[in-house]
This record gives structure tokens, sequence and C-alpha cells, in this order.
């Protein structure tokens, strides 16, 4: 843990949407309150070191974009703050949120929603730079040839617009733009999610190369766990707004520590032969508006004792380089008999 | 990131392709209703003659000199003492109708022009700025619009131009008071659909300037639906204004405009000198079918279901 890039330290994030003001004359009559909070990221920490490729993960809801665009200026923590190279990334000044770098930039998933259909892709490219004067007048169209070419379009696309290129060709061009910026940190929002498996592999391929060519330090937040061991280092498990498993990707696909973690990957599909049936995770996902008391997990966890239902695990180291929020890892649930698998692992 | 400038520069396709192509797409598809085509036609001729009024019209109806009381009342297709036949007739101080009405239509046409060009402009402010700020800003300004809204604009260009007195300037911003809410309505809800999207997140986390996510990311994707609208209230202005020349408090008979003309003639409907009123009206009534018409067909085209 040398050379940390990027530090997010105690974030938290609650959006809350405050009664309008006839239903707040109405809550004053009737005593009650419906103000309604959402605790998307609750009390995160996680540090990335220059050049690593960091995956965080988790089921739809579990705050894991919220956190990517924390990271990446779009929100600001509620508590706790993110610092980049020791810089706070964005701030909130009079109720808006004011971005104070351009070392981070964001891959969104939707290629097809994240490029101004209006303009032309060498204006999409060019513009961050050519406003934050990053390169000389001059310089734009050889700049944004050159990062055309090394994403693996042709110079001459720049003067199209969006609407004539494919999903994976426009993907490339949102890469195109946020490389454009020199960023020290990508954040990759489920950034191949809604592309064709076949272009999925082409864009990660590219990512790959990209990040063997300028030692790029990234956030990659993806459900698909298969494309996360591809791509990270590290992997960060994520359920219902907290951190639940940090781990090398490798040992965390040989042995999952946390029963969601391993839940998770049972469900993931494989080929193989014969019939075999995947173990869904009993129930649904909690509500974030009212998460369940002590482990958010423990509803559906088919390891839950006494202890999981009171008090919120804290995360704690697990081996090297890995750590675990469960108290089946950390002093136990209170119900021990029933945890016949997991407590050889915490040792 | 470090070698740029080995690498020829880039190949210049024509910068202008994307946007000739779409142009020509539109052009295209609105030209598939021909009764479009012939609106467009209508007001191309309309604006002609109007804008070139003085070398199209036989007499130049604020020159006094050439009015002759002699020529009053004169039925339509007789020749009066100029020595040219006045087709559509005279009214009651000599006035070629014909001439009246050019001169009339290029005041109505300027009123509306401007008026609606000024509403967009106002109701673009108010509408974008209550969209991407929201809150509290979004609650006062929209409630403003919506309290406009549901009065008529008839009635709101009436005390507007009782607080500001007559004159076109005045009409002109009666106009705009009256009908900015229409446009302030349509740039919120497509703001407010298009601030959502990616490409505008994209845009703030860069991070660019809000004035420039505003005016170069924000508007140029909300300008389809407007352009609607603004068709269609450039017609409505020019009815407006036409219906407060009527009701005696738009324009002074010295600089007529259509309004003016049919209220000044409509004294005189029941002495069967017909066309002094029937005639401006129809010359109305052709101005905003034809503009209404080709309105609803740019709204087609622009409809993003219609789109190939």
């Amino acid at each position: 843990m040398s050379d940390i890039l990027l530090k997010i330290d105690a974030v938290s994030k609650r959006f809350t949407r405050k009664p309008g003001v006839v239903a707040a004359a109405i809550d004053r009559v009737t005593g009650k309150d419906s103000t309604v909070t959402v605790h998307a990221v609750s009390n995160v920490s996680l540090e990335v070191e220059r050049g690593e490729v960091l995956g965080i993960v988790g089921e739809s809801g579990c705050g894991k974009s919220t956190l990517g665009r924390i990271v990446s200026g779009i929100y600001a923590p509620t508590e706790g703050e993110v610092l980049l190279n020791g810089d706070i990334v964005a701030k909130e000044v009079h109720g808006a949120v004011q971005k104070q770098t351009t070392r981070v930039q964001m891959i969104h998933q939707d290629p097809f929603a994240s490029l101004n259909p209006r303009m032309k892709v060498g204006e999409i490219i060019a513009e961050g730079p050519r406003i934050h004067g990053l390169i000389p007048a001059k310089e734009v169209n050889d700049r944004v040839g050159a990062l055309l070419e090394k994403v693996g379009l042709e110079r001459a696309y720049a003067n199209r617009l969006p609407h004539q290129f494919s999903g994976g060709q426009r993907q490339r061009v949102a890469i195109a733009r946020a490389l454009a910026m020199s960023p020290e940190l990508l954040v990759l929002d489920e950034a191949v999610a809604s592309l064709d498996v076949s272009i999925q592999a082409q864009v990660l391929n590219l990512f790959i190369d990209l990040r063997k060519d300028l030692g790029l330090t990234a956030l990659f937040i993806s459900h698909d766990l298969s494309v996360v061991r591809h791509v990270c280092d590290r992997v960060a498990i994520m359920y219902l707004g907290r951190l639940v498993e940090l781990a090398p990707a490798s040992d965390l696909y040989e042995k999952p520590l946390h029963p969601y973690t391993s839940a998770l990957f049972d469900s993931v599909p494989k080929l193989g032969v014969g019939k075999r049936s995947f173990a869904a995770i009993q129930g649904e996902i909690p509500s974030p508006i009212n998460p369940p008391s002590g482990c958010a997990f423990h509803p559906r966890c088919p390891f839950a004792g006494p202890r999981c239902k009171v008090e919120i695990p804290t995360i704690a180291k697990a081996g090297t380089g890995r750590s675990v929020a469960c108290h089946i890892h950390n002093g136990g649930t209170g119900a021990e008999a029933s945890v016949p698998v997991f407590t050889e692992a915490a040792a | 990131m470090a070698e740029i400038s080995t690498t020829p520069p880039v190949q210049v396709e024509n910068p202008l392709e994307g946007r000739v192509e779409r142009l020509r797409n539109f052009c295209s598809d609105f030209s598939q209703s021909k009764v479009a085509l012939a609106a467009l036609a209508v007001i191309i001729a309309l604006f002609a003659v109007s804008f070139g009024a003085p070398i199209f019209s036989p007499q130049d109806p604020y020159d006094l000199a050439m009015l002759d009381w002699m020529d009053a009342f004169l039925e339509p297709g007789s020749e009066g003492s100029g020595g040219y036949i006045h087709i559509l007739g005279t009214d009651n101080v000599g006035r070629d109708m014909l001439s009246a009405i050019f001169y009339g239509l290029r005041t109505s046409f300027m009123i509306g022009l401007s008026a609606g060009a000024l509403a967009l402009l106002v109701g673009i402010c108010v509408g974008l700025t209550a969209a991407y700020f929201g809150g509290k800003i979004e609650a006062v300004l929209m409630r403003v619009v919506d309290l406009q809204l549901s009065m008529p604009a008839i009635l709101l260009a009436l005390v507007m131009i009782s607080i500001l007195g007559q004159g076109i300037m005045q009409i002109i911003m009666a106009l705009v008071v009256a009908q900015y809410a229409y446009f302030a309505r349509t740039t919120n809800g497509a703001a407010k659909v298009e601030r959502s999207k990616d490409y505008i997140e994209a845009a703030r986390s860069t991070p660019l300037p809000t004035h420039r996510v505003l005016f170069r990311h924000l508007l140029p994707n909300v300008m389809p639906p407007l352009i609607v609208v603004a068709t269609v209230q450039v017609a409505s202005a020019i009815a407006l204004e036409a219906t407060l020349s009527f009701l005696g408090v738009g324009l002074p008979l010295t600089e007529p405009s259509l309004g003016s003309l049919i209220s000044n003639g409509f004294k005189y409907i029941h002495s069967d000198r017909y066309w002094l009123s029937i005639y401006p009206g129809i010359g109305l009534m052709i101005a905003v079918i034809a503009i209404n018409l080709v309105g609803d067909q740019v709204r087609k085209v622009l409809d993003p279901r219609n789109s190939r």
C-alpha cells in the first residue's frame, strides 16, 4: 500500500426528499414526518493504488453506481470525503455540487445516452481539453485524431455525429472523451453492460490494452462477476450501501468469505454438462429507505444468528490483503452450531 | 498520450455533411404533405408581398397626398382617380384596400415574428433555468408560468396594454408577456427529460462550466419541440394582435395592421360595404391558417416517433 491515488474515507450518501409545502403543512397537523431518506451509501472506506483496477460488484440498488458518481464528482458525499492525491474531488456550494478536479473521468453505462446527439464526435472529444486549456488550440485536431486511433477508430470519424455509430463504437468514443482529459483515475460505471457480448469483449480488450499502455488506474463498477474477474486486480463487494468484502480478485473467486459473496457466485449461470440448478439468494433485496437492523444481509443469510440482527458488522482484516464485514469471521454470530462451513476460513 | 503529431492531420470530410443530410431528410419528410407545401408557398408569397409592399402595392396608403376623398367607398374592381383599378375596392378615405392589406400584413408579420422571437427567448431562459436548477427556483418560476397559463392570453394582453399604452413596441411587449409562458412550459418539460440523460451528467462531470452545459448541451436538444411551439405562437400572436386592434386598443389606423383594418371596415359592414372588413379578414385568415398548417407538418416531421 505504498502509492495511494484514491482514498475514499468513510463516505456516506443519503438522498432525502423533503415534503412539498402542502404535505409539510399536513405533516405539521398530523405530527407525521413524510421526509423520505434513502441510504444509498453507508460508511464506505476504500483505497486504490496507482495503476490498480478495483472492481465494485453488487446487485442493482446496492449503491455501487452512487459510489462511482461520488468518486467522479457528480455527487458530493453527505459524510466523509473522497481524496485524489490528497485533494477533495467535489464539494457542495450553496446546494450545487462543484467538481474540483479534471483528473477523474467517468465512462457511463449507456453509450446511446452519454454522447450529445447534436455534437460531432470530434467536438465531443475536444470540448473538455479545449475548455480547460489542456492542449493548445492548434493541436486539438491532431490530438483528437490520435485519440480516435488509440481507441481503434478512424481519424476521419471526428466529423461524424454519434447516431452514425454502433454501440461499441460509441463506447469507444466515450472512452476517448475520458482519455482526452488525461485523467489519473477512470470510473467505469457498468461500461460494457449495455453492449452485445462480442462487443463487450472488444471493448474490454481495448480497456486492458489501454491500461497496459497508459498505466491507468480505474474503478470498475459492474454486476457481471465474470467481466470483473477478467479486468480487476481487487474486488469490493457491496450490499445495500455497505462494503461487505474486499479481496484480491484471484483469492475472492477461489474462496469467498462473506455469505453474500458466495451466494452471488452460486447464482452465476455456468456452462457445463447436464442440468444444474442454481441457488438464487433467498428473498428480495431490502429497501434502502428502511434498511434492516444489524447486518443488512441477515434476513437473507442462511447463517444468520442473534448477533446479526442487532449489531452492524465492521469490516475487519481476514487474511492477507482481504477484509470482510461479517460476524462469522469476527467473533461469531451467536448461533455457532449452525455455521459449519465458514468458520474455518476465518483463521 | 505522448505521441501526438507524427501522424498526418485529420482528413477533412465535409464538416457540414451531417447537418446537410439531416436538413435534406427534413425537407423530404416535410414535402410528404402537399397541403403543407402549398401552405409554405402561401406564406412565402405573403412574406414577399408584405415586405415588398412598397413595390407591389399600387398605392402608398400612408401617403395622405395620394388619397382622394372622391375615391372613398369604391367597389372592388372599379377604377379610381389614380387611373388604376382598385381590385379590392377602397375604404372610407379612398385608400386602396389591396395596398392597405399588403402594408397591414407587413405590420402583422413584423409584430407576430418579433413577439414570437422575444417570447421564445424569454421562455427559454425561464424554462431552462427552472429545469436546470430545480428546487425552489423552479417552484417559483413555474408556478408563475402556470398561473399565467390558466388565464386567457387576451385578458393578460389587455391588462398589459392598459398599463403600457398604445404603439407597436407596447403591443409586442404585451404579446411577449402573454405568450412566453407557453415557451417556458415546453422548454421546462423537454429540458427536464434531457437533463437526466447521461450526456448532461458527462458534461457536468468533465467538468464544464454551467453556462456551457446549459447552452451547448441542453438547449440544442430541447429545440425541436420549441420550433413547433414557435410556429403556432407566431400565428396566435398575429391573431392576438388583430384582436387587440379590433377591440380598439391595438394600433391606430395610421399604422394599419390587419386587425385595425377589419375594425375600421366593421363600421360599414351593414351599409353593404362588405369589402372594407371582409378582405383584410380573409387575408388574416389565410396567413394564420397557412402558418398553422406549416407548424403542424413541422411537428409531425420532428416527432421522434416518426424518425427514420
